[in-house]
């Protein structure tokens, strides 16, 4: 190899170098660090016993409490993303097919990507709150004396996660709408199928990878929440995240928070690597990109 | 029949509602943020701007502000520059495995934000650097850098590579056509990822919560602190700013890209 062809095969990892050192050193390296940090022990006087201690993990894996938070989690990750999906997939539909601003209706949907998600949440208090915006209504309409509590529940969190996932959700499923060839569906109904029916059979079918990869970042990003349960929820509607939150924050349990975390990164890993597998991460980069 | 029929009816209410549902709560932030009344919830009593007034007296708010304008600054100057290289790697030059490079580089996105904030936190306690500004801005550059890389590497494969080997060929140096041929077609590209990072910095709090140190807050965490008490007329306006300056932002990005296009197309 001459010493051009020898630079120009190194250019472009001087180029990545960079990027590629701070994922390893900022994500990687610290990923494997908290699998070492989780097997300590934290001392009641705040010192870390370093070792191969199974405490954390028992106390993780076994301790009823964290299961059934982990189980809720999924729960209220699986009824989001499938409420998503629901809502999601006509509105989708509607942009990729509308012939009118299809930009304007995309951009549109883009919109609430920009606007803070802390503000989001919260703007809910404004519709739902004792005095908010339907309390208010029915009060002044006189349907109700008292204002309902309508705030402060695991519906609320769903809501909440909905309202937050909802456009990743449309996004995707769009993004392979307009991957169909509308001649497909045309080709059903001039075959003799009902419009429902060339749906059912050809586009539906078709758009699957998208409605997945929306599903899982549905899934995987509502489940990993901690913010819209505590801004939404009561004291009892806590998610897995919230308790690595008051792990690490709170009680100051760094090895113990670090079993958290990584039982939240494997059940979440593993939906990531069972997707990865059938459908690869090429649908997930086109409607992320 | 067709797009008429009762179906596409279905289909356009069902979105029109989407739609709504969407934008409904975030209007309400913004006309509630206008309210005269005193505890900032309905009935609207009045027209008025006095909580912007006191938003501009809050010192706490003020503060928040400066602290999420400068890190969200840092972080799109450092996560573009990174990502901006790598990009360029991935979309210029065959890269043996490039594939696997890129999930690499966007697992900061694919890792829970409450994981990622862990690690981050533990690992660089463990180092010697504490909850700081510093922690800060680290957590920021590593969930922004897979965005920037997503953003400019989709907007760099539309440049013709022929136009800088056309340069080259007429003689400029490699750095040369970097920066008369390729920095300014990628302009648009590197101004996006920046923008991106900026305002997914800015609206940050998952992460932040973790890594910020006690006293410091970002505009985000400050909101958050003050839902604590109650929801007041201060929290909406704040919102209302807010929106305005994330979403208004990247419009007038958008509009200023359009019009130096314009300029170099013409």
């Amino acid at each position: 190899m001459s010493s051009v062809e020898a630079r120009e095969a190194r250019q472009p990892w001087i180029l990545l170098s960079p990027a590629l050192t701070a994922v390893g050193l900022l994500l990687f390296v610290p990923l494997i660090f908290i699998v070492v940090y989780s097997f300590w022990l934290r001392t009641a006087t705040g010192a870390d016993v370093a070792g191969f201690h199974l405490d954390n993990w028992a106390e993780a894996l076994t301790d009823a409490f964290y299961r059934d938070i982990l189980i809720s989690t999924l729960r209220i990750a699986a009824i989001t993303t499938v409420v998503c999906a629901l809502a999601g997939y006509p509105a989708a539909y509607f942009i990729a097919r509308s012939r009118g601003n299809k930009m304007i209706l995309l951009l549109l949907l883009m919109l609430p990507f920009w606007i803070s998600y802390i503000i989001r949440t919260m703007s809910w208090i404004n519709i739902l709150g004792v005095s908010g915006a339907i309390n208010s209504a029915l009060m002044a309409l006189g349907v109700i004396s008292e204002p309902i509590n309508m705030l402060y529940n695991e519906t609320t969190v769903i809501l909440g996660l909905v309202h937050f996932l909802l456009p990743f959700m449309i996004l995707n499923i769009y993004v392979s709408l307009e991957g169909i060839d509308t001649n497909l569906e045309d080709a059903a109904t001039s075959l003799g199928a009902t419009r429902w029916q060339s749906f059912l059979e050809v586009t539906l079918p078709l758009s699957l990878p998208g409605l997945a990869a929306g599903g899982l970042l549905c899934f995987v990003l509502g489940a990993g929440t901690y913010i819209t349960p505590l801004v939404l929820g009561g004291p009892t509607d806590a998610m897995f995240a919230n308790l690595v939150f008051e792990a690490i924050i709170t009680q100051l349990n760094w090895p113990l928070g670090s079993a958290l975390s990584l039982m939240l990164l494997a059940v979440l890993g593993l939906l990531v690597a069972i997707y990865n597998r059938y459908l690869g991460m090429a649908q997930l980069m086109k409607g992320l990109g | 029949m067709g797009r008429f029929s009762l179906g596409w009816a279905a289909v356009s209410t069902w979105a029109v509602l989407v739609y709504v549902f969407m934008f409904l709560p975030v209007a309400v932030v913004v006309l509630l943020s206008f309210n005269a009344s005193q505890f900032g919830a309905f009935p609207m009593t009045g027209f008025s701007f006095r909580w912007f007034v006191e938003l501009a007296e809050n010192e706490a708010i003020l503060r928040a502000f400066r602290t999420s304008i400068v890190l969200g600054l840092l972080t799109a100057v450092i996560s573009t520059t990174l990502g901006v290289l790598a990009s360029l790697a991935l979309v210029r030059y065959r890269v043996p495995g490039a594939n696997t490079i890129s999930t690499f580089l966007i697992a900061p996105i694919l890792v829970p934000e409450v994981v990622l904030a862990v690690a981050l936190l533990l690992f660089l306690n463990f180092l010697g650097l504490h909850k700081s500004f510093a922690l800060l801005l680290f957590g920021h550059v590593i969930f922004t850098l897979p965005f920037v890389v997503l953003v400019v590497q989709a907007r760099l494969i539309a440049i013709k590579p022929e136009l800088e080997e056309a340069a080259q060929s007429l003689g400029a140096s490699p750095i040369q056509t970097f920066f008369a041929v390729t920095l300014p077609l990628m302009a648009p590209a590197v101004a996006a990822g920046a923008l991106f990072a900026f305002t997914i910095s800015f609206d940050d709090i998952t992460g932040t919560l973790f890594w910020k140190p006690g006293g410091v807050e970002t505009v985000p965490t400050q909101i958050f602190a003050m839902l604590r008490n109650s929801i007041s007329p201060e929290i909406n306006a704040l919102g209302t700013v807010m929106i305005v300056m994330t979403v208004g932002l990247p419009l007038i990005g958008a509009a200023v890209a359009r019009r130096l296009a314009a300029r170099s197309g013409g």
